[in-house]
Parts: C-alpha cells; sequence; structure tokens
C-alpha cells in the first residue's frame, strides 16, 4: 500500500479520524517498580487538522507523542489503551511495521535542533538516508529540493554541509525537511521552536504551517507554550502529570478555561501576561517585617542615581580567516545606557546581537575593546585585583543554565556558602545561620542544605543560584537568561521571586533575556539590541506600546499568542 | 591541512632530541661497568678493557658520548654493539618481526573489541552483556606472563592449534598466538570502551531522530551509532600501537620471538647505550606518527574537529 493509495481512500471519508488515542497508559520501569507516566490519555486527530498537547515538563505530552511513533524509551511501555492510525491500533505494532509507518506515514520533527542532526554525516546525507529508506528517489537534486521546500537558501551547497556549519534555525530547517520528506500524513512536531529565537521561531513555525496546510498533513504539535499552542493548533489538549485535564478548540479553552491548572496556565503564560509584575509592590510592610533577615537593610530605591552607566562600550573579536589573516567583528558596537538604583533594566535580541557579552563585560569577566563601565561613579577597567574582588562582593550574576552553573558535587550548603568563604565573611556559625536566612529568603526549605543539586528540580536550582547570588548582599545583579530555562509556571515563581527581592532588598536587576515576554513582566527599562547595536532604548511601556525601529517591531510581533484576543481577567 | 601535518612533522625534532638525551643520561647513570661485566667472572686485561672502552667511547664525559652518537645517527651510521654487530642490521632484523606481531595483535582486539563492545552496549542490562563485561574483568586482571604460558601450554602444546614458539622465521601464521595474548589485554579495554561509547551514543536524540525517519535498525546501528563510537576507540588504538610496537618484552620472551622487545631488554641489561637509544629513537618516531595518524583519522571521523593554524 503505498501512501496515495491511502490519501485516496481516505478522501472520501473525511471524517474518520486519522489518530485517535483511546485510554492510552504508558509506564515505566525504574529501580523501584513501575512508574506511571501517562493515564487514560486520548485525543483524536482528524486528516489536516492540528492539534496541540500543552503542558509542563514531566507532563507526559512527549511521551504520548513517542508513543504514538513507537519510539518509547527501553524502560517504556505502553500498559493499557489504544493508538489507532486509520483505525488500526499501532500500540503494541511489530518493530518492522513501525519501520514501514516511520517516515512514510507518521514524520517526526523533533525537539533540539542542536542535537538531533548526526554531528559526524553532511545534511545532505542525512535528508539522503531518509529519502532512501523509505523508497523514494535520492539523488543530489531530490534532496536539494526537499531542504529547498523547507526554506533552505542555497539547497545544493548546504547539502554538503555539516550540522555545526549551521545556525540553529537552519538545523530546525534541515529537521523539518527530514520529517516532512517522505510526506507523511501525520507530523509529530515536538517543541519544534522552544530553542530557537522567536523571530526565527515565527518564521519555521509559519513555513511548517504553509508547508502542512499544502500537504495536508495533519500535525500533533508538542509545546509548553499555551500562546504558541492556541495560535497554530485547531484544538488543544492539555495534559498534567500524565493525565488529560482538558481539551477543546483552542480559543474557547483558552478563554474560558476550567480545570484550575489550565486556569493557572493561561494565567502565567508569559506570552500573554501584558503587565510587569507587581506583586513586590502589594506585598506591604507586614511581609517585610516577616520575611526580612533581621540585619538585612530595607534600601528605599531612591530611582535618580545611576549605578550602572556604559558608555561607547564596544568589543572586538578577531576572526581567522585562514592563513594567518583575521578579520575584526565587533560584537558590541559602541553601546551606552545607564541603570538606575533599584530599577530592572533588560537587554533583549536575538542570539548573535551582543547582549551576553555586555553582561561579561559589566561583570568584569571580558575587557572592553573600548568604552567605559562606569559602577557607582568608578570606571571598572581601572580597578586593580584587590578592587575588582570587592566590586564582585557588589555586582553577582545569575546564569541561565540552573544544572550547568551549579557545581554538581557541592550540596546546596556548601554552594551557597562559597560566596561568603571566598570573601571571609562570618565565621562558620554565623555563615550557617546566613544560608538559612537565604534559603527562606528563596522560600526553599532549609532541609535543602544537606541536598545536591541533581535531587532539586530546575525551578529550585535556580533559586539556589539566586541565593547564592545573593549571599553577599550585592547591591546589583546581572541575570543572564535567568528564567529561559524553566517552564512558564516556575518561570513565573521565580520572575515574582526575583521582583520580590528588589522591592525588599532594593536590588537593581540587569536581565538580558531573548525573550521579551519575560521583559515585559519584570522590566522597567529596554534596551533593545541587534547585531552588536543598541537599537532602541525606553521604558517598558514606551517599547511594548510604540516601537519606533522596525526590529523592535518585529521582535513583539513574533510572540507566540500576541495577537490573541483575551478577556482582562485572564490576562 | 598540509600546514598542520608538516607542523606536527616539524614537532618530531624536538621531541626527538629531547627522548634521546633523557635515554641516553638513564643509560650512562646505570651502576655498574658494561664492559667488565661484558666478560663476567674472568676479567681481561687492563689495557684490552681501555681498548674496549676507547672503541665504544666510554671513556668520553656524557656530552661528547651523546654528541657522537647524534652525528652518528645523522649519518646513518648506528655503530656495532657489544658482540660486533652492526647496529641498523639488527635493527633490520628485529622490526619487521615486531611490526608484524604489532599490527596483528591490533587487528585481533580491534576486530573483536569492537564486535563485543557493540554487541554489549547494544543489549546493555543483558546475559551477554553481563558475560562480556566480567570476561573482560577477567582478562585485564590476570598478568600477561599467567596468561601467555597457559594458552602457550593448552593451544600450542596440547592442542596443537598453533606453533607454541615462533623462534627464527617469525610470518602471520606463527605470531598468532603471541599477538592474541598481546592483543587480549588491550581487547578488555577497547571491549569496554566501545560498549560505553555505544551505552551513551544509543540514547543519543540524532538516534532517536533517525529511528523516527524509518531506517531499519542495522542502518541505524551502522551509521549512526558505531561511527560515533568510534572516536574516543581510536584515539586508544592509537595510543596503544606505541605499547604493541614497545612494550612487548614479556610476550616476546614467552614465545621466542625475535623481536624489539626482547632486544631492548638484552641491551639495557649490558648498558648497551647505542642500542637502547637507537631503538627507542624508532620507537618514538612509531609513537609520534601513530599520534598523528589518529588526529587525522580523528579529524575524518569527526567533522567538527578541523586543523587550522
Amino acid at each position: 500500500m503505498t501512501t496515495s493509495d491511502v490519501r485516496i481512500s481516505e478522501a472520501g471519508q473525511a471524517d474518520t479520524p486519522l489518530l485517535e488515542i483511546r485510554d492510552l497508559a504508558i509506564s515505566f520501569k525504574t529501580g523501584s517498580g513501575e512508574v506511571q507516566a501517562v493515564r487514560n490519555a486520548h485525543l483524536t486527530i482528524m486528516p489536516g487538522e492540528t492539534v496541540a498537547i500543552v503542558g509542563e515538563s514531566g507532563s507526559g505530552k512527549s511521551t504520548t507523542a513517542l508513543a504514538a511513533i513507537g519510539l518509547l524509551p527501553g524502560n517504556g511501555r505502553v500498559s493499557g489503551g489504544q493508538i489507532l492510525l486509520d483505525g488500526e491500533d499501532i500500540s503494541h505494532a511489530s518493530e518492522k511495521r513501525m519501520i514501514e509507518l516511520r517516515g512514510n506515514t507518521i514524520g517526526m520533527v523533533p525537539q533540539d535542533p542542536m542535537s538531533n542532526l548526526n554531528p559526524v554525516w553532511k545534511i545532505g546525507y542525512q535528508v539522503k538516508e531518509t529519502l532512501r529508506a523509505n523508497g523514494r528517489p535520492s539523488g543530489p537534486a531530490d534532496v536539494a529540493k526537499v531542504l529547498a521546500e523547507a526554506g533552505l537558501p542555497d539547497a545544493e551547497r548546504r547539502a554538503k554541509q555539516y550540522p555545526h556549519e549551521f545556525s540553529g534555525g537552519m538545523r530546525q530547517r534541515a529537521l523539518i525537511a527530514i520529517g516532512l520528506s517522505c510526506q507523511p500524513r501525520l507530523l509529530i512536531a515536538d517543541e519544534p521552536t522552544s530553542a530557537l529565537d522567536v523571530t526565527v521561531q515565527r518564521q519555521i513555525l509559519d513555513h511548517l504551517e504553509k508547508m502542512t496546510s499544502e500537504l495536508g498533513t495533519s500535525v500533533l504539535l508538542i509545546t509548553h507554550d499555551l500562546g504558541l499552542a492556541a495560535e497554530r493548533a485547531d484544538k488543544v489538549v492539555v495534559m498534567y502529570r500524565g493525565n488529560v485535564v482538558e481539551a477543546g478548540p483552542s480559543l474557547e479553552l483558552l478563554q474560558n478555561p476550567q480545570h484550575p491548572y489550565t486556569q493557572r496556565l493561561v494565567a502565567s503564560a508569559p506570552s500573554l501576561a501584558s503587565r510587569r509584575i507587581q506583586v513586590a509592590k502589594e506585598l506591604g510592610v507586614e511581609t517585610d517585617e516577616l520575611l526580612a533577615p533581621a540585619e538585612a537593610v530595607v534600601v528605599e530605591p531612591t530611582m535618580t542615581e545611576d549605578v550602572l552607566q556604559i558608555q561607547n562600550l564596544r568589543k572586538v573579536f578577531k576572526l581567522r580567516s585562514g592563513f594567518g589573516k583575521s578579520t575584526d567583528f565587533a560584537a558590541v558596537d559602541d553601546v551606552s545606557f545607564s541603570v538606575k538604583r533599584g530599577t530592572t533594566t533588560a537587554i533583549v535580541g536575538e542570539s548573535g546581537s551582543g547582549k551576553s557579552t555586555v553582561a561579561q563585560m559589566v561583570l568584569n569577566l571580558l575587557q572592553p575593546t573600548s568604552g567605559k563601565i562606569v559602577f557607582d561613579g568608578v570606571d571598572t577597567s581601572t580597578l586593580n585585583s584587590k578592587q575588582i574582588f570587592a566590586f564582585r562582593r557588589r555586582v553577582q550574576p545569575i546564569f541561565q543554565d540552573p544544572y550547568g552553573s551549579l557545581d554538581p558535587m557541592y550540596n546546596i550548603f556548601r554552594t551557597i556558602e562559597e560566596p561568603l568563604r571566598t570573601h571571609k565573611i562570618g565565621d562558620k556559625a554565623s555563615r550557617e545561620k546566613k544560608v538559612r536566612e537565604l534559603l527562606d529568603q528563596v522560600a526553599l526549605p532549609q532541609s535543602t542544605m544537606q541536598r545536591y543539586p541533581n535531587e532539586l528540580s530546575g525551578g529550585q536550582r535556580q533559586r539556589v543560584a539566586i541565593a547564592r547570588a545573593l549571599a553577599l548582599d550585592p547591591e546589583v545583579i546581572i541575570c543572564d537568561e535567568a528564567v529561559s530555562a524553566l517552564d512558564v509556571l516556575v518561570q513565573a515563581q521565580v520572575l515574582n521571586l526575583l521582583a520580590e527581592l528588589q522591592s525588599r532588598l532594593g536590588l537593581t536587576y540587569l536581565f538580558i533575556t531573548h525573550d521579551l515576554a519575560v521583559v515585559r513582566q519584570i522590566a522597567d527599562h529596554v534596551c533593545v539590541m541587534e547585531k552588536g547595536k543598541l537599537v532602541e532604548t525606553g521604558s517598558t511601556d514606551d517599547v511594548f506600546d510604540a516601537p519606533q525601529q522596525d526590529y523592535t517591531k518585529a521582535l513583539l510581533h513574533a510572540i507566540p499568542g500576541a495577537r490573541l484576543m483575551l478577556p482582562p481577567e485572564v490576562a | 591541512m598540509i600546514q598542520y601535518i608538516l607542523r606536527r612533522l616539524l614537532q618530531i625534532i624536538p621531541v626527538f632530541i629531547g627522548t634521546t638525551l633523557l635515554v641516553y643520561f638513564m643509560v650512562f647513570a646505570l651502576p655498574g661497568d658494561p664492559i667488565r661485566a661484558l666478560f663476567g667472572d674472568r676479567p681481561p686485561s687492563e689495557a684490552v678493557i681501555a681498548q674496549l672502552r676507547q672503541q665504544y667511547n666510554l671513556d668520553q664525559p656524557f656530552w661528547v658520548q651523546y654528541g657522537l652518537f647524534l652525528k652518528n645517527l645523522f649519518t646513518f651510521n648506528l655503530g656495532v654493539d657489544f658482540t660486533g654487530q652492526p647496529i641498523a642490521a639488527s635493527l633490520g632484523r628485529i622490526f619487521p618481526v615486531t611490526v608484524m606481531l604489532a599490527v596483528e595483535a591490533l587487528i585481533i582486539q580491534t576486530v573483536f573489541g569492537v564486535t563485543f563492545g557493540l554487541i554489549a552496549g547494544l543489549r546493555k542490562g543483558k546475559f551477554f552483556d553481563a558475560t562480556v563485561l566480567v570476561a573482560s574483568l577477567v582478562v585485564i586482571a590476570i598478568p600477561t606472563f599467567v596468561l601467555g604460558f597457559v594458552l602457550q601450554l593448552l593451544i600450542g602444546v596440547q592442542l596443537g592449534w598453533a606453533k607454541p614458539t615462533v623462534g627464527a622465521n617469525a610470518d602471520w601464521g606463527n605470531l598468532i598466538l603471541p599477538a592474541t595474548v598481546l592483543g587480549l589485554v588491550s581487547f578488555a579495554y577497547v571491549l569496554r570502551l566501545t560498549r560505553a561509547s555505544v551505552v551513551e551514543n544509543m540514547n543519543a536524540d540524532y538516534v532517536r531522530t533517525a529511528t523516527a525517519k524509518g531506517l531499519s535498525r542495522p542502518r541505524v546501528v551502522v551509521t549512526h551509532i558505531l561511527r560515533n563510537s568510534m572516536i574516543p576507540v581510536i584515539t586508544y588504538l592509537g595510543a596503544s600501537l606505541g605499547g604493541l610496537m614497545g612494550g612487548a618484552i614479556v610476550t616476546e620472551s614467552i614465545f621466542n620471538v625475535p623481536g624489539v622487545g626482547q632486544k631492548l631488554f638484552q641491551a639495557v641489561i649490558r648498558s648497551e647505550g647505542p642500542t637502547v637509544v637507537a631503538i627507542v629513537s624508532v620507537l618514538v618516531l612509531v609513537f609520534v606518527i601513530a599520534n598523528l595518524l589518529v588526529d587525522l583519522l580523528y579529524a575524518w571521523l569527526d567533522p567538527r574537529i578541523r586543523y587550522e593554524n
């Protein structure tokens, strides 16, 4: 049976679902017995329809999708229910049958474009083997055609390159090309753009939508972003802890969420939120007295003094271009802005815009080529090593990856205590007291002290990273994509915590992010960077309501779900 | 690329001078008089000793001896050893035998190590995997001389499947037993390394993607798991080649293989500086070139590695 035969037989009966999942249960074998990852999942996809599964990590959304293509990890199995593809139950189909179906009938676009292409094979080969395995013509021209259709410019030449020579967006296009190369009837897209910049994300999703609607492909879209799901899918299925808690047409579900979890999800979806977090300011004096550590001075933000001034900052890297020559590349080009004490300034831009380079120079981890960084009236480039040590005490970083930025061999106590020990603050007993206070401040139980990073969730780890940054009572905290790796609900909690700490301790934040939705929630001022240059700066409200530059407009437009209309009480 | 190779070859010069100097010094510093030791219990007249000393430059200070050695080396005159045979000629006899032995051992350990490692990795946690892991541990734990004698007795003498000793006429066939013994220890490491690498790569995202594309299992294994898993294995194999060439002293003695190991051992016992250093010099070259080949192979296996200036 070829694909075209199926299409013809299918055309007459468009009301038969292409994929129907009934009462699906999936369990994983672990050291302590079987663990149910998915219970009673049900969903239906009609031919040509796009259905999104939304949920946080661990909700079972990816597991459900992987079961549909027979790719559950080795210790997982379908323990109940059915997966009907055109009426055929494939939940326990033989590996031979699944190999027949994969590629041809069910395609997949995986999540992370960085790790899903084999680094040792050329892109062209990875497309070619897909075509060949599914019995399609696989000459160089066919390969180039497939890549070109996925929007890869100069496809013939690109096919001869290796994945590491591609940008993230281009890799994702290659993966989409592979997923759609054999014109499957169902495409499983597992967070296809979550690793990409918003503008690239938009282009890729637009292109994917165009291709699948031209081919009449049904799409099962897995995402954690409710805004994105609502914008792209006909129907949304919300999963929580292995259960389908709610399902229905996208807009309806978004405007009138029934299940409490969906309501929380809608409320905290960053792409849908429309104003700065006020939590901190609403907390009032009582909470202050309850939570503030005895010796912590509650600084009244004066809002007038510039704590940081960046003047004509430039950073030039030398790029090697072979034969001993090098070309100059200005990663940061003539950037000037200032940060007032007690406020939050966000630097927004896509990857490669130079925003992280600015952060590194402000942290004094990287020397500027020219220009000045004035911290509290002192040019940081004139500091000697002793002064830099003192400077580090006042300016602390929180980095993106809470998995990578905590030493796995240090327990939490040692992690948070380390800066105190390094700066020789207090004795053992007073340091322990301080660590306990810090854990209170970031709302972690004191028992966390004895645990190790791998025993904590991503959100808990980021709280530990915040506690560590706060240990030295800094004045300025540089958050480099500090919430980008977190699930939406966790992200909202961490942002709330940061806002609360700011009003309590009078902290100044310099927030580096690619996510404009986050900016809207946390920042007072925004600096938009593009290719090393500062293209727009202003107060958050001004920039969001009346963007001046085309680039800023494009960024704003690319926020998924931005065009959706929501009742005000939900937003 | 060519620039890179040239630069690597140029690096041989300081490495070569450094190692030969070190080895020459160590032989020089060995206690005892090599000439007197040569005659054992019946010492010759002082005049004979003095004459021999002069002949082998042993009466000169260290730097002069080393300088003379270098000079001779660059004029391709390696001199004669204490038995009066030209060193160059004996190197020409022993090196082909050792190269044959090393290559045969390398083939055995690679073919079996990679095959068993791949199967064990793919069946992680199953019976085959557990058996192979325990067996490899046993092989690693048994010293070479025990393994050598046992196999010699069992396969060579009792079963008669292979010649128990090699003797003067070494060829691929009668080297099979010593090559197996020599390869067995590294085989266990190659196996474990391959297995670990396969286990790691098996769960890589691109392997899942390859399966999702509709590729058959053998294709996924060969093109996506095996090739990626070979990268660390190749590094180990390259490093082990040097060991196989120079470190086969025990195996060569058990099976009476007239190769580098035996010769080197005898030369060290006799404090024969020139012979030791000549052999070591060749081994240094082998090491450096083997490592260069590994690095080039590395770049071929993993296109992300590119050698530029």
